[in-house]
């Protein structure tokens, strides 16, 4: 078995608050290894040119033939897919593993972009509940409002919701940045494990409730703190980052960074593995 | 899961029992065990209407104990004489089904009383009562339901709307939504998610004196509104209490007969999508259903955690 050892090595993200936990045993991070990248296949990529563009009406289509034929019209060379009358369809634009521009000349349904893995997508309406769960990388952007579960465990990339969200954004999130132009319901950051949320509008009960860790940074007022939740000094690394993100983000232009609020985990949850002991002592 | 949907017209009345069919029927997926209607038509605001069952539905799935016909009748004969002990003038009378009957009726004196002796009859049940609220509710989605009991026609202000996925009591038409808020006329509600607390409230409201038909959850918040209304509270003041008063995950509709109301719970646990405008409200569990009767691009939202609103024709 191999040797595992206490990672020590500092970086920025660290230092801003990120990744605070100490990696031991099996959850040490394991890069990629570019010599084994031959062993690697991933399944569903094809070879797209953005300049090669299309347009498909999914008004009288179900989902999995509209998803069906995003998948050809990759296979196809096409880099820029518009979407016609999605008209709150469920699960459209999921699993797709591919750099693409995808948009959405309306609103989706529940589940919309889920378990993706790079496209840019852009949505011109309104998503239901659990938008881009799962998604492992690449942007989200929703023009309107988005329903709860916004963001649920993501991984990596960045979803931008210009309007307000539901009830739990970011549950279980594990990597990537959420980003909110307007308000956020109950229970934002639950149990999040990692990444960034950032919410210029208000929020509301229980934020950040049993989160692991990440950091959240809120503009408006908070409805109340969650379990573990608590505030942390914005630094100005976070004030540029968060400059930075913004700006790129296209959302909240001028807004003032330096009144937000940092909420992070206070860890008095986290050793929950030591006390389990105690407890089944006490059960006995 | 179940699925809800609600509508209300604002200063003019539409198709609603068409259109609510076709927000139901996007919902199927939700549930299909049942499908129920709370409908407000036009009313000349004299009579009242009576939506009644002198037994249950028993094909499609029904968990119900299949009954001979002939006590339908039997039934309805005590009811007949029943409404003419209590001084009730019946002025029309439609037998939709053998099970399912719809009465006009003229009567001006306690409803509680009414319902108690009409209801004492075994194997019947009051579906709605009301000078505007029809429920009609039977097993099947609602494409199915709406055509058994010729909704599509039915012109009206506003109406809510149930399919159910049985969870936790039967396929029958008796644990079907919408629930009638017992003993208020026009009263309404239906629900989607569970109540944790239905058995402590039931035993405190059944000691008051409120009546339950069911075994189903969701009849908990029509009698929980209907017992503070009684006790003075307005409908917007008792659906606030049951924030609090009501344990569990739900989002519900109430309607009354110029009002319609929605509320979530705490912790926002059930889905809602809402569309507001001047003239028109419609929600439902997914925008699906308010795309049936809206399928242009609309501006619609999440209402947050608690939220309570309530609309007025």
């Amino acid at each position: 078995m191999a040797n595992l050892k206490t990672s020590e090595k500092k970086t920025k993200a660290q230092s801003m608050g990120l990744h605070s936990e100490v990696l031991t045993g099996k959850t040490q991070q394991k890069f990629f290894n570019p010599d084994e990248a031959e062993n690697f296949y991933y399944f569903g990529t094809y070879d797209v040119d953005f300049n090669k563009r299309t347009e498909i009406d999914v008004k009288n289509m179900e989902c999995r033939e509209a998803n069906k034929k995003i998948d050809e019209l990759m296979k196809d060379g096409y880099g820029t897919i518009v979407i016609k009358n999605p008209q709150g369809k469920h699960s459209l634009g999921v699993g797709i593993l591919n750099k693409l521009n995808l948009i959405f000349e309306g609103s989706l349904g529940y589940f919309g972009c889920g378990s993706m893995d790079g496209p840019i997508v852009r949505i011109n309406g309104r998503v239901g509940w659990s938008c881009a769960e799962n998604m492992m990388a690449g942007k989200v952007v929703i023009e309107k409002n988005a329903g709860s579960c916004f963001g649920a465990a993501i991984r990596g990339g960045d979803l931008i919701c210009k309007g307000s969200v539901g009830a739990r954004t970011g549950i279980d999130q594990k990597g990537g940045t959420i980003i909110i132009g307007g308000d956020a319901g109950a229970f934002t950051g639950f149990m999040m494990q990692r990444g960034r949320i950032i919410i210029l509008g208000d929020v509301g009960i229980n934020l950040g409730d049993s989160m692991y860790d990440g950091t959240i940074f809120v503009g408006g007022k908070i409805g109340s703190f969650g379990s573990d939740a608590v505030e942390a000094e914005l630094t100005d690394s976070d004030q540029d980052w968060l400059k930075r993100k913004l700006k790129v983000a296209e959302i909240g232009e001028n807004f003032d960074v330096s009144k937000m609020t940092k909420v992070v985990a206070g860890k008095k949850l986290w050793n929950y593995d030591a006390l389990e002991p105690t407890e089944k002592k006490g059960a006995i | 899961m179940c699925g809800i949907a609600g509508l209300i017209h604002r200063g003019n009345t539409s198709n609603v029992g068409f259109e609510l069919q076709g927000m139901l029927q996007a919902l199927k997926h939700r549930g299909e065990d049942s499908t129920g209607y709370a409908l407000y038509g036009k009313t000349d605001g004299q009579n009242f209407i009576m939506r009644f069952k002198v037994g249950e539905n028993v094909g499609e799935g029904s968990t119900s104990v299949m009954e001979d016909v002939s006590v339908y009748d039997e039934r309805k004969k005590i009811v007949d004489g029943y409404l003419s002990d209590l001084g009730a003038k019946i002025i029309k009378e439609e037998r939709i089904l053998p099970y399912s009957l719809r009465y006009e009726i003229e009567y001006d004196k306690d409803l509680m009383e009414f319902s108690q002796k009409i209801e004492s009859v075994p194997g019947v049940e009051i579906l709605s009562m009301g000078k505007s609220l029809e429920v009609i509710k039977d097993l099947g989605n609602a494409e199915a339901v709406c055509k058994r009991y010729n909704l599509d026609k039915l012109v009206g202000t506003h109406a809510i709307g149930h399919a159910r996925m049985a969870t936790e009591s039967g396929v029958d038409i008796k644990s079907a939504h919408p629930f009638w808020g017992y003993p208020f006329s026009d009263v309404s509600v239906v629900h989607n998610g569970q109540l944790t607390n239905y058995w402590n409230n039931r035993r405190v409201l059944e000691n008051k004196g409120m009546r339950f038909m069911s075994e189903c959850d969701s009849e908990l918040i029509a009698v929980y509104l209907a017992e503070k209304m009684r006790n003075g509270a307005t409908l917007e003041e008792g659906m606030k209490e049951s924030l609090t008063g009501l344990d569990g995950v739900f989002t519900y509709f109430v309607a009354t007969k110029d009002s319609l109301g929605m509320a979530k719970d705490t912790m926002a646990a059930k889905p809602l999508v809402l569309y507001e405008s001047d003239n028109l409200v419609a929600m439902g569990s997914e925008e699906i259903a308010i795309r049936s009767v809206l399928p242009q691009e609309i501006e619609t939202y999440d209402p947050f955690d608690g939220e309570v609103k309530v609309w007025q024709i």
